[in-house]
């Protein structure tokens, strides 16, 4: 149980450090792709830094949601992350029906950054929080879609009855073994968990982090009159819900292995996967905004299918 | 029951009283007394009441006989955990109800509005529903079902000044009689049935079974048809689709005292009444499966249809009432999901389901309550909930805005908030789906759960639109720039619910006991379950602990990060500038979205399920000076369904009314023709 602990903590604090190397990696691939020298690797942790030394520009208009909403993001955000189960590792906040409460906080972070953005009046950020409310009340059925078919898997392999329907038992590095044993349907899992990445935390083809004004971006534009320690916390935020998705799937394909050698492979993972979002970001067009809900259609149909597949064996 | 009987005559006396200020010549100091009288004696009433309540073992049972005069029937009430569960919201959100409307009534004219009136019929209907949740006899839940319908059909006419007001309190009353028509016959049957009308006799569904054990093969079809009458009747009340036509007119018409009142606590009678009919039509565990898998699919069809309905609407009242169906769809879903579970013999599913649902309704009436009466401040100050007339309001009257915040985080299902305790109670129950045998089933219930997950994700969105349009950014009229502040003194009625919001999250596990509790005493499952139901509800309330203590956390941590933003920030400069316009300066509050812009995207997807009509109107040529478009939606359900049938009716019984001509002697001759017909008849056989 000691060792354990001591793998969450080890880990825990490994995403609360690393986390901010992920954005960073992105811009590093795209910027190779494109011939660039590009972003020094560590430009989140310098940009986090400055503005933690700066004061705020704060909209007329504003009020005190505007100016709390950062804030309360980023703790629902560390709370989600603290009850995934990094490095299989159970997480000592795992509770039966865990899944849904790290859902639900997640969810906290939007709202507080959508009131936040309507509070400033502008008209850029009122489009930016209506088209995150309803790409993420798209998102969120794909989302338990995909993870009921993981507590169905995990029903069945004997885990105590307080963990069944828990984060820890469904990313502990089972499933990765059940694929092999002839559930090939649950391949589409990580690919589902990948749409749900690329959506969630704004990236392309769903939205354009780098295209700072124009019209078609979601998450950026509702952050347009931050400034500051504030913007600091909407960074560091960012990158820590990037880190919860890729996590998620690093803890679908990691193999049960022993303790240690998992979190190294699933750290590896994560910092792989920001590689990849890096190459799709390249070599991919963002979407137009109606395609986005076929997107998630179709991540919601694959998840029924699998769905199907798994109950029907 | 002592307390709860001098409750009811607290109630009684204020009533009788108010009757006589109401009957008076309406002047100031009548009106001034009415509710004087009334706000006090509904505090004193409610507050007896909720002692009522909270005395007495929970699990207990109590009961009274009183003589009735009646050939048919007895004067019998009962108090059992369910009753005290659905008592806590009617007496609770009474208390804060008066206050409200006391406050919010102050200024009203006595030339215009009969005060004494109105407090008379709040306190008939406060005792109507008192007495509904409490009746153990099928006459005595009739009568008190008629009162507890007809009060707020003068409650909702209160500005019947208004020809939509009228029209709202008359569609109200169809609705409500149409549901009544249905559980008349649904009493009739049963009694005529079993030969019982003691709802106490008939209570677990053995008297029932044994006697359609004795008729013989004919029993399934009676049985169905008292299901489906208990859901038609019950349903309307509670507002279940396409039922459901009479909320979204009469929430709005309402004083917002009074639409809170219905929507926290009224519509609840209509979820009692389908728990309790389904305790007396089955013995546990003897409910069929389709009854499960109909409430089921009713309910979330529901839910879908109410999100959906209220994010189309621009009006913030019809909103909200939109969304009271659409929590009434998701209690109705867990009831279903209960019955599920117990008829396939999952006790996980069959005990989460029902207490997840009775939580939710809980819960719900906390944070409803809590929006309409907001809703209503921010009318009385503005004089519009037309959300493209508001904006900027936080900054005005900022202790609303925080209050109404608070509601519309908890209607989000956001922790540490209420909302989301019922909603995992409920996702948990779906969950253990792959358990039960057959993939139809397995299935069945996980899409249940995605159609949960997909509901509150738009509720979420949808709340982020409702306070961030009024409350936040700039307004957008001149009623919503000239508004003042609130202080203390107006809204302290509405932070007695806000408190419940944060305390039912904070303190979820004790709250869920009690919902378990109550779940178990009406709908008990069968002895070879109980064990297993029983370790459910401990990892369940375990789990609550754990949401609880989370949620704690994540707010200490929250108020931490301010902290230290607020640290850094103290020697630095905060400079307080126009909202960045991306380089243009001449920017309007008309720039900003509003509600329909931001309900757009949503639109454009479930556009055919919302109903949405759109119109545009634009000048011909390359040059266009001017053009309108108008999105609205209309309930297709009323407009399909309900109008013409009604339309129908109409034509009916105008041709009907040849032989309705005022001529007293052929009257008498109809009479006299009845007669003779009848013993002719009567002879004959």
């Amino acid at each position: 149980m000691n060792a354990e602990l001591a793998v969450y903590l080890a880990q825990f604090a490994i995403a609360l450090v690393l986390a901010p190397l992920l954005p960073g990696i992105i811009n590093r691939v795209k910027a190779k792709f494109a011939g660039r020298h590009g972003k020094p690797l560590l430009q989140t942790y310098y940009d986090i830094a400055k503005l933690l030394r700066k004061g705020e520009v704060i909209s007329r208009t504003s009020t005190w949601t505007f100016a709390v909403a950062p804030s309360v993001a980023l703790a629902g955000t560390l709370c989600a992350l603290a009850l995934l189960p990094l490095g299989g590792a159970v997480s000592p906040l795992a509770f039966a029906g865990d899944f849904v409460l790290a859902a639900y906080l997640l969810g906290v972070g939007r709202f507080a950054i959508m009131l936040g953005a309507l509070d400033t009046g502008s008209a850029f950020e009122g489009m930016g929080a209506s088209r995150e409310g309803t790409f993420s009340a798209l998102a969120e059925p794909v989302f338990f879609l995909a993870l009921m078919v993981l507590t169905s898997l995990c029903l069945g392999l004997g885990h105590g009855a307080d963990t069944a329907f828990s984060l820890s038992t469904m990313f502990g590095g089972q499933t990765a073994g059940a694929w092999l044993t002839g559930k090939g349907e649950l391949l589409l899992l990580p690919v589902i968990f990948f749409i749900l990445l690329l959506v969630e935390n704004c990236r392309i083809p769903v939205d354009d982090p780098n295209t700072h004004l124009e019209l078609t971006m979601i998450h950026e534009v509702m952050v347009l009159d931050h400034s500051g320690p504030n913007m600091a916390l909407i960074l560091y935020g960012a990158a820590l819900k990037l880190w919860f998705f890729a996590a998620l799937i690093a803890g679908l394909i990691t193999p049960a292995l022993p303790l240690w050698e998992q979190m190294g492979l699933r750290v590896g993972i994560v910092l792989l996967l920001a590689v990849v979002v890096g190459i799709v970001e390249s070599v991919m067009a963002r979407l137009r905004m109606e395609r986005v809900a076929y997107l998630l259609g179709a991540a919601a149909a694959m998840g029924m299918l699998t769905l199907i597949l798994t109950q029907a064996r | 029951m002592f307390l709860f009987i001098t409750a009811i005559c607290i109630l009684a006396a204020t009533a009788a009283l108010c009757a006589m200020l109401a009957v008076r010549p309406p002047s100031k100091g009548t009106g001034r007394a009415a509710s004087l009288v009334g706000v006090s004696g509904a505090f004193v009433g409610c507050i007896t009441g909720l002692c009522a309540v909270a005395a007495g073992p929970w699990a207990g049972y109590e009961s009274l006989r009183l003589p009735l005069a009646l050939p048919v029937g007895s004067c019998a009430l009962g108090m059992d955990a369910l009753s005290r569960l659905f008592l806590l919201p009617v007496f609770g959100l009474g208390l804060v109800c008066a206050a409200a409307g006391g406050i919010a009534l102050r200024h009203e004219e006595p030339e215009r509005h009969n005060l004494g009136a109105h407090w008379f019929f709040f306190h008939m209907l406060l005792i109507g529903l008192a007495l509904v949740m409490t009746a153990r006899d099928a006459v005595l839940f009739m009568l008190a079902w008629e009162i507890m319908s007809l009060a707020p059909f003068f409650l909702i006419d209160f500005n019947d000044g208004d020809s939509k007001v009228r029209d709202a309190s008359w569609v109200y009353l169809v609705a409500a009689h149409l549901g009544a028509v249905a559980l008349m016959a649904f009493f009739t049957l049963l009694w005529q049935t079993t030969g019982d009308t003691s709802l106490d006799a008939l209570q677990g569904g053995t008297v029932l079974a044994r006697t359609l054990e004795q008729m013989g093969h004919s029993g399934p079809g009676l049985l169905t048809a008292l299901f489906v009458l208990a859901v038609a009747g019950f349903g309307a009340k509670a507002g279940l689709a396409p039922l459901h036509v009479w909320l979204p007119e009469a929430h709005p018409a309402a004083p917002s005292h009074v639409s809170a009142l219905l929507s926290g606590a009224m519509i609840n009678a209509g979820f009692y009444g389908i728990i309790r009919s389904v305790g007396i039509l089955a013995p546990a565990g003897a409910a069929p499966e389709w009854w499960g898998w109909a409430l089921l699919i009713l309910g979330l069809a529901t839910a879908l249809m109410g999100i959906l309905k209220a994010t189309a609407q621009s009006n913030l009242k019809r909103l909200l009432a939109y969304s009271s169906v659409e929590n009434m769809g998701l209690m109705v879903m867990g009831l279903g999901a209960g019955l599920v579970g117990q008829s396939c013999g999952n006790a996980w599913i069959a005990v989460l389901g029902f207490s997840g649902a009775l939580l939710h309704m809980l819960n719900h009436s906390a944070f409803k309550g809590l929006l309409f009466l907001c809703a209503g401040e921010v009318l009385h100050a503005t004089g519009t909930v037309r959300m493209q007339y508001l904006g900027g309001l936080q900054k005005r009257m900022p202790l609303l805005g925080a209050l109404f915040a608070v509601g519309a985080a908890a209607i989000a299902c956001l922790p540490p908030f209420n909302g989301f305790t019922g909603e995992l109670v409920l996702g948990l129950s779906l969950l253990d789906g792959p358990a039960l045998l057959g993939v139809e089933r397995q299935v069945g219930l996980l899409l249940a759960l995605a159609g949960l997950a997909c509901i509150s994700g738009l509720a979420a969105a949808l709340y982020a639109k409702a306070y961030g349009i009024v409350f936040l950014g700039e307004p957008r009229s001149s009623q919503a720039t000239n508004v003042h502040s609130l202080s203390w003194s107006t809204l302290w009625p509405l932070a007695l619910p806000a408190a419940a919001c944060l305390a039912g999250g904070l303190a979820a596990p004790w709250v869920f006991d009690l919902a378990a509790g109550a779940a178990q005493s009406s709908l008990p499952l069968p002895q070879s379950l109980q064990q297993a139901g029983l370790a459910g509800l401990a990892q369940t309330h375990a789990s609550l602990a754990s949401v609880a203590k989370i949620g704690g956390t994540g707010l200490a941590l929250a108020l931490l990060i301010l902290l230290v933003r607020r640290c850094l920030l103290k020697k630095r400069a905060v400079e307080s500038m126009p909202t960045w316009g991306c380089g243009f300066q001449g920017g309007s509050a008309r720039i900003q979205y509003t509600d329909a812009g931001f309900s757009e995207p949503t639109a454009k997807i479930f556009a055919p399920a919302m109903g949405l009509k759109t119109r545009l109107q634009m000048d011909d040529g390359l040059f266009s000076r001017g053009g309108q478009l108008s999105v609205t939606a209309p309930d297709r359900l009323r407009s399909g369904l309900f109008t013409p049938l009604f339309t129908a009716v109409e034509s009916i019984c105008n041709a009907c009314k040849v032989i309705q001509h005022g001529k007293i002697h052929l009257y008498i001759l109809y009479i006299l023709a009845t007669v003779v017909g009848l013993l002719v008849w009567g002879l004959r056989s």
